[in-house]
């Protein structure tokens, strides 16, 4: 029997071996220390690791990503790169492969994930709203039109989170208003409005899901709701801490999002001013106003929030400055590159990743020493998004 | 695209508008080369942040040909300069000259240039 074998199935070894290299089994391995990188001028995103510091591999296709912005799922597989072409693209961040793709609006400027992970919300500029899709499909299973006026105008989506129980709120540039739209009946989606201030450009939702906060561009003072009190309305925080000032030129809108808070406070870039103001969460007073290098794009906490990195507006996009929480002074001012975009915190914070567009690099620093510890070569990048925002409300 | 190609599609940018005569540029400024490079780069990247790297438009309307058919050429030039008050429209008077604001308005009537990326 044996000879048998060896005499006519000798081949099976060989085709065995064979078709093992041809189909390589992929090395298991969890996601929680991936990332992407947008490589914004060619479309790309680069597949990232932190743990290693470095690049897995690049998935291109992903059409027009300035201004790209990335959520991901709550397995942490798969990342929806929302690009400013109104494309909303998943990829597999194991494969590193397209998932789906689909054009969901003309012009479009980012997302959030439902609170089960089954929802994905798109907010657009044009035409104005939010669109649900399925987190799996992509199919739509909701569009809500942003319309405001007895004209039918459609307002520009800003400032999107996700709130609890399959609930998104967002700002309506346009139009002055913040408003709450439960899609738990994806048919039936309910929205409810609330008046706001002047022109909110961005917005933020607290790690609790409890407060929204709405920066304004149209007026010195930020907008908040209570979401655990929305009949109170929304109410204005720090009003007039531009005092009467005539506001700088902004050539660059900034940004928020849930990391301004740390330690109790919201660390809050002014519009056309060079500060950072602070204010404490519930009471609303002001704690703090810290003079910086330029007017902040991106104000942002270190995960233990005993830090706060700060980034800044063209013509001085090169600096980046450190605040430190607990005395409120700045720690720390250097230049990390040229044109500093975007910056991200590990998931624990010993090191920050931060984008240096004309440089055409990522450099990644020691949070701690705030020594360089490597630095990897991207196109044009902006965007970096770690896999850890998957498990917070308002990422 | 490649470096090499961003460099092939900028020089011949750059031989195009040397290469014109004087009287079918229509009195359109003459810049240094490297200036152009740093002003296609501006455009791109930093006006790219409210309009769009394609320029189809975002926070801030589109700057394509076509949108911008029916403006006025000067009043383009004194929207780069002095801004549109009540809009996120920032002047950029101090950062760009008036010819270079010029330039740029010509330039986006035909289309703007591909970004051969930010000066070494």
């Amino acid at each position: 029997m044996l000879h048998l074998i060896v005499k006519y199935m000798w081949w099976i070894v060989p085709v065995l071996l064979l078709s093992a290299c041809a189909t390589p089994q992929p090395t298991l391995r969890g996601t929680g220390d991936l990332g992407v990188v947008i490589e914004r001028a060619t479309g790309q995103v680069q597949v990232i690791e932190t743990s290693g510091r470095k690049s897995l591999a690049q998935v291109s296709g992903l059409g027009d990503l300035s201004h790209a912005s990335v959520v991901f799922s709550r397995d942490g597989r798969y990342a929806y790169v929302f690009g400013r072409d109104g494309g909303l693209t998943k990829v597999d961040l194991l494969t590193a492969t397209i998932a789906g793709r689909i054009l969901q609006a003309g012009n479009s400027i980012g997302g959030a994930v439902s609170q089960d992970g089954r929802l994905v919300v798109a907010q657009n500029y044009e035409p104005g709203g939010i669109k649900a899709f399925d987190a799996d499909t992509l199919a739509l299973v909701a569009d809500v039109p942003a319309d405001y006026g007895a004209e039918g105008k459609r307002s520009k989506v800003v400032g999107l989170a996700d709130l609890p129980g399959s609930r998104f709120i967002y700002s309506l540039f346009d139009a002055n208003e913040i408003r709450v739209t439960d899609l738990s009946d994806p048919k039936n989606p309910k929205t409810e409005r609330y008046p706001a201030g002047k022109q909110p450009y961005d917005a933020l939702v607290t790690p609790d899901g409890r407060y929204y906060i709405a920066g304004l561009f149209g007026e010195d003072g930020l907008s908040m709701l209570d979401l655990w009190q929305p009949a109170q309305g929304v109410r204005t925080i720090l009003p007039g801490y531009g005092r009467g000032e005539q506001a700088l030129p902004v050539y660059k809108m900034p940004h928020l999002r849930g990391w301004a808070v740390a330690a109790g406070r919201a660390y809050l870039p002014a519009i056309g001013r060079h500060e950072v103001l602070v204010v404490e969460l519930g009471s609303w007073k002001e704690v703090a106003r810290i003079p910086v290098k330029s007017q902040p794009v991106f104000v942002m906490a270190r995960p233990d929030g005993r830090e706060v990195w700060v980034n800044f507006a063209f013509p001085d996009n090169g600096w980046m400055q450190v605040i430190d929480t607990f005395t409120n002074r700045l720690l720390d001012t250097f230049q990390p590159g040229r044109a500093i975009l975007h910056l991200e915190f590990t998931p624990k914070g010993e090191a920050v990743w931060i984008s240096a567009r004309d440089d055409n690099k990522v450099a990644i620093y020691d949070t701690a020493t705030r020594r360089k510890l490597a630095e990897l070569p991207a196109a044009s990048p902006s965007g970096i998004f770690f896999t850890s925002r998957a498990f917070r409300t308002g990422f | 695209m490649s470096h090499g190609t961003y460099r092939t599609v900028f020089l011949a940018f750059v031989a195009m508008a040397a290469g014109l005569p004087a009287a079918a540029q229509d009195a359109s400024p003459q810049l240094q080369p490297q200036r152009i490079r740093e002003l296609v780069h501006l455009v791109r990247q930093d006006c790219g942040s409210c309009h769009g790297l394609t320029l189809q438009g975002g926070l801030g309307p589109a700057l394509t040909a076509p949108a911008l058919r029916d403006k006025p050429r000067e009043s383009l030039v004194a929207t780069i300069l002095g801004g549109r008050p009540g809009t996120p429209m920032p002047p950029f008077r101090g950062i760009v000259a008036e010819d270079e604001a010029a330039w740029i308005v010509d330039r986006l009537a035909e289309g703007f240039p591909a970004d051969p990326g930010a000066s070494r």
